[in-house]
Formats: structure tokens, sequence, C-alpha cells
């Protein structure tokens, strides 16, 4: 036997070499690890080669601002920069707003209806890649103390690039919407079909699960539909570039991406996503208080409220920001709780009822949720009547 | 008495060794190389630098034992920086170290004809071993693409004369 492996010892070593690497992959197979917890070896490795990547980015970049600094008019460089990051932000509002829009007008019956807003963005820079066609992952120079987690979007002024896998201290792994263990929900902008975008081997991109019966027209936008719950509705995909009838009756829809995945060098990662209720038309601007009390008067009840209430209320009067304020020509209440009083028994009590009361009060509930005044805008107070005088 | 056939001269089958610098430092390199480049030019992904470097230090070494051992490691290294599970390059790598070796024996891998043959073969190995792995025991759904693998293999090959040539230097007679 020994005189077996002596003479075989090279194979006898590559098996064994084989067998513990396929046995290791058959186990991580098998029992795959939790999403953002990942083996020490890849940690170790990530966490070696990623501040490398990182000075290499920084050293050519440097060179490169150097080299172009000196060649090009510095302030007209420093503008032009400047007025593309402020475009590229525009753009990704515009769209977002269009999208709005087009939501508001087809939900607009639809009470308690919630839409998904960026919040708050985390700018990266792509420092290195997999190296591997079968595994199309960027690393960015953003980590975990940096506030990024795993399964956020990552998206550039293009359109959505892909999601967090992985974070590590100082950097992140990024899995591109064109590797094929990728899938976003997906939206067609026009016909309103929704399916699941997918990558592929060779790093094409498609969307799946479509109806072959459905008309899909090349050219057509393709956005986020917001089912995945990552990327937010609404964010451009990129455009259909052909149409064939695929497997299982489902279209075989090509997408060329709106983002250039093969010349990305920075990118923002959705940090925060907040959901809020779509303001309708008429709340869209603020309101003056004169007109709250206006809309609010004619539903009041005229009935006096008792006298214990009267006195309940006076301490929050006397805190209002107008509170302080002098009362021109109006006669002074008897009391500054009578101010209340006087603005529940009618229109003739407008004027020294408003005057005393904070906008807090003024804008409490009617039957919907009005916005407080700009900040800009103060507060308008009704005029005070002279002839009509604080009720007793 | 047995007599092992080879076709290299006396010349061809001299072993070379390395200093631990380059033996740490061209593998890291490789990768880094192979990381970081294709962010900027993404037609360098058709590469696989980590591979040429481990064929280069097979056929250099020509020792089977060493050539599997810095094919695993490189693959492994390789893999740790993918999201797939850890083990599809080490293994296409730690083959295609153990044939490189074995075939350096054999064959005058000193000119650049046999060279460029080496990364195109091997290119294929490589990715034959991957192809495998990767459908049977990893799970992935892969798809063979003959044109490109023709494609990658050809460029491999032509790089590997480049390589070779460069790596050169920091080989020393053992």
């Amino acid at each position: 036997m020994e005189n077996v492996l002596a003479r075989y010892r090279n194979t006898t070593i590559l098996v064994a070499v084989l067998f513990v690497q396929i046995i290791g992959l058959a186990v991580q197979v098998k029992k795959p690890t939790d999403a953002g917890s990942m083996l020490l070896i890849r940690y170790w490795v990530v966490s070696a080669i990623t501040p490398l990547e990182r000075a290499v980015v920084s050293t050519s970049r440097g060179f490169r601002n150097v080299w172009t600094s000196y060649l090009d008019l510095r302030d007209v460089r420093a503008e032009n920069r400047a007025l593309k990051e402020q475009i590229d932000h525009m753009r990704i509002d515009e769209v977002r707003l269009k999208q709005d829009a087009d939501q508001a007008r087809r939900l607009q019956a639809l009470l308690a209806f919630k839409e998904q807003v960026i919040s708050e963005t985390v700018a990266a820079q792509v420092i290195g890649s997999s190296g591997s066609e079968q595994s199309r992952i960027l690393y960015i120079d953003k980590g975990a103390n940096d506030g990024i987690q795993p399964d956020m979007a990552v998206i550039s002024p293009g359109g959505i690039v892909g999601k967090v896998l992985h974070t590590f201290r100082h950097s992140s792994q990024v899995l591109e919407i064109s590797d094929q263990s990728s899938g976003v929900g997906a939206i067609l902008e026009k016909s309103r079909l929704q399916g699941i975008l997918k990558g592929s081997a060779g790093g094409e991109v498609s969307m799946q699960y479509v109806m072959s019966d459905e008309k899909v027209e090349p050219g057509e936008r393709v956005l986020t539909s917001g089912g995945d719950r990552i990327f937010p509705k609404g964010l451009p995909i990129g455009n259909v570039t052909a149409v064939s009838p695929g497997r299982d009756l489902f279209l075989n829809i090509r997408i060329k991406p709106a983002a250039d995945l093969s010349r990305l060098e920075e990118v923002l990662v959705i940090t925060r996503i907040v959901d809020r209720e779509p303001e309708s038309a008429d709340t869209g601007g603020p309101m003056r208080a004169a007109d709250i009390l206006a809309q609010r008067l004619p539903t009041v009840e005229k009935k006096a409220p008792p006298e214990g209430e009267k006195t309940a209320a006076t301490p929050a009067l006397s805190t209002g920001p107008s509170a302080a304020k002098p009362k021109p020509e109006a006669p002074k209440p008897a009391t500054p709780g009578t101010a209340t009083q006087g603005a529940e028994r009618g229109s003739s009590t407008r004027a020294a009822g408003s005057e005393s009361r904070p906008l807090a009060d003024v804008t409490k509930p009617t039957g919907r949720p009005a916005p407080p005044p700009a900040p800009s805008q103060p507060v308008v107070q009704p005029p005070a009547q002279p002839d009509q005088g604080a009720p007793q | 008495m047995n007599v092992a056939v080879t076709y290299t001269s006396r010349e061809e089958i001299e072993v070379y060794k390395f200093s631990a610098l380059a033996t740490v430092l061209i593998p890291l390199l490789a990768i880094l190389a192979q990381v970081f480049v294709p962010v900027r030019l993404r037609f360098f992904s058709v590469f696989d630098l980590p591979l040429l470097v481990t064929l280069f230090f097979a056929v250099a070494r020509r020792s089977q034992v060493s050539g599997l051992m810095t094919g695993a490691v490189i693959g492994l290294l390789q893999d740790a920086l993918t999201h797939q599970p850890l083990g599809l390059y080490g293994i296409a790598k730690t083959v295609v170290g153990y044939g490189a070796s074995s075939l350096g024996v054999k064959i005058d891998v000193e000119n650049p004809g046999s060279r460029l043959l080496i990364g195109f073969v091997f290119y294929w190995v490589h990715q034959a071993v991957y192809f495998l792995v990767a459908r049977n025991i990893g799970g992935l759904s892969l798809e063979w693409r003959w044109l490109h693998a023709f494609g990658a293999a050809l460029a491999n090959g032509l790089l590997a004369i480049v390589v070779f040539a460069i790596l050169d230097r920091y080989k020393q007679r053992a």
C-alpha cells in the first residue's frame, strides 16, 4: 500500500486536494450562508484586496485630475462638473416626478395609497469587480461604516445598477442587474405589463414572465415596479431592444440597460426609502391660516361649549406664536380663552378668535390634514373687525 | 529498462524556482489586475490573468504538486472575490496546474508557439472543468458559448506569450 501511494504520490495529492474542494463546495451548495453572512476566507480576501484597489483608484484618479486640471481651465471645469452633477440629479428627479404624475392620475381615487420616495443616498466610487465573466460583481468604496447594508439599491444617473450583496467595513459587494442570479421587479412604461428582469451568463439582460399574447414594442422604456422591495418604483432600467417568443408561453424581451454597466465610476446607494402618501392636487401649496379658517368655520357648530372647556383651552392659546403680537384694533376679549369660544360662534367672531390662536390649533383636523405654512410665508391673520366684539 | 520519452532538450527541462516575494506578489498582482482593470476596460474580463500565472509557475517549476497547489490557492483567492461558492475556480485551476506541470516536463515551453498553445489549450481545459463543476456540483445554470470560448482561448493564448515573457525575468535556476 505504501509503495502504491509513494509511486502515485502526485496523483494522490491531486485527488486529495480535489476531494477536499469538492466536499467544501458541496457543503456550501447544500447549506448556503445566510444573507449578510459570509465565509471567513472571503471576508479576509476582500478585506485584503479592496484597500489595494482603493489605493490604485485614488492614485490613478489623482494623476488624472492633476493632468486634466493643468490642461483645462480650472473654473470652467469645476463649473461643468457641478452642472453635470446637477443634471444627473435632475434626470433622476425628472423620471421620478413623471412617474409620480402618471401614478397620481391612475390612482387618484385610491385613498391611503403610499408611494416610495428616495430619502437618503450615499455616493460611492467603483473600485473593482470580481474579474470573472460568471460573476458580475462590483466593489464600491463605501461599507458598513458608511451606513450601507445588504439589499440596498444601487443606482447611477442613467438607471439602476444592482443591489448590495455583502458589506464590509469600508467596502461593499454589489450584484449587477446583468448577473444571472439577479432579479428585479420591472414594468413596461406604456403597456404597464409587469415582469422580472433577469441577467444571464453572457451579461445580457432580459425581462421574463410577460405572456406571449401581449404586445411589446422595441424601444419601450422599462422601469422598476417596486415589487422586489429593493428598488423604489419608477426608476429607469432600460429600453426594450428585441422581442421574441420564449419558452412556456412567455415572451423573451431583451433589454438594454439604461446605466452603462461597463463604464461605472460612481454610483449612488439608496440608504433610505420612505413611504409617503401622495398629496392631492388641492392641498399642493401652503395655505394661509385665514383660508383654513374660512374653510372650517361654516362647518363648525354654533353651540357654545361649556364653561369648563373654555378655561381648559386657555394655556394653549397663550403659547401660540401670535399670542405675543399686539392686537391692533380689535376689542380685547374678556379672557384669553374666549378666543376659541368666539371662533366657534361664527364668522363674526373670527377676528378676535384668530388673533391669539396658535397655528397648530388653526390647522387641527377638519377631515383632511392641512400643511403648515411655508417658512417664508408669514401667517396672515384675518383683519380685526372693530364692530364685532368678542362674545362674553 | 523503462525510459521516459520527452520532447525537450537538456536545456528545456531546466527546472526553475522563484523568490518568496515573486511567489506571493505575482499572483497577487495578477488577481488585483483581474479585478481592477475590467472596471475601466470591460473587454479585459475575457482574459484570465490568474490562469496564466498558474500556467507559468506550473511549467517553470515542473513539479506537479507545486503546480496543483499553486492553482488551488490562486483559484480559491479568485473564488473569494466572486459571490459564488468557493471551489469553482479552485478545482479548475488545481487541474490546470497539475496538467500544465505534467506537460512542462515533456514539451518545450520556452518558445512563443508552445506558450500560445499552452494558453489556448489550458483555457479550454479550465473552462470545461469550471463549467462541469459549476453545473453539476455548484448548481449554477451556465450556458456554454463555443464562439466566445474560442475567442477567449485565443486571446489568452496570445496574452500568455506576453505575460510569460515578462515573468521570465523572475525565474531563477533551481
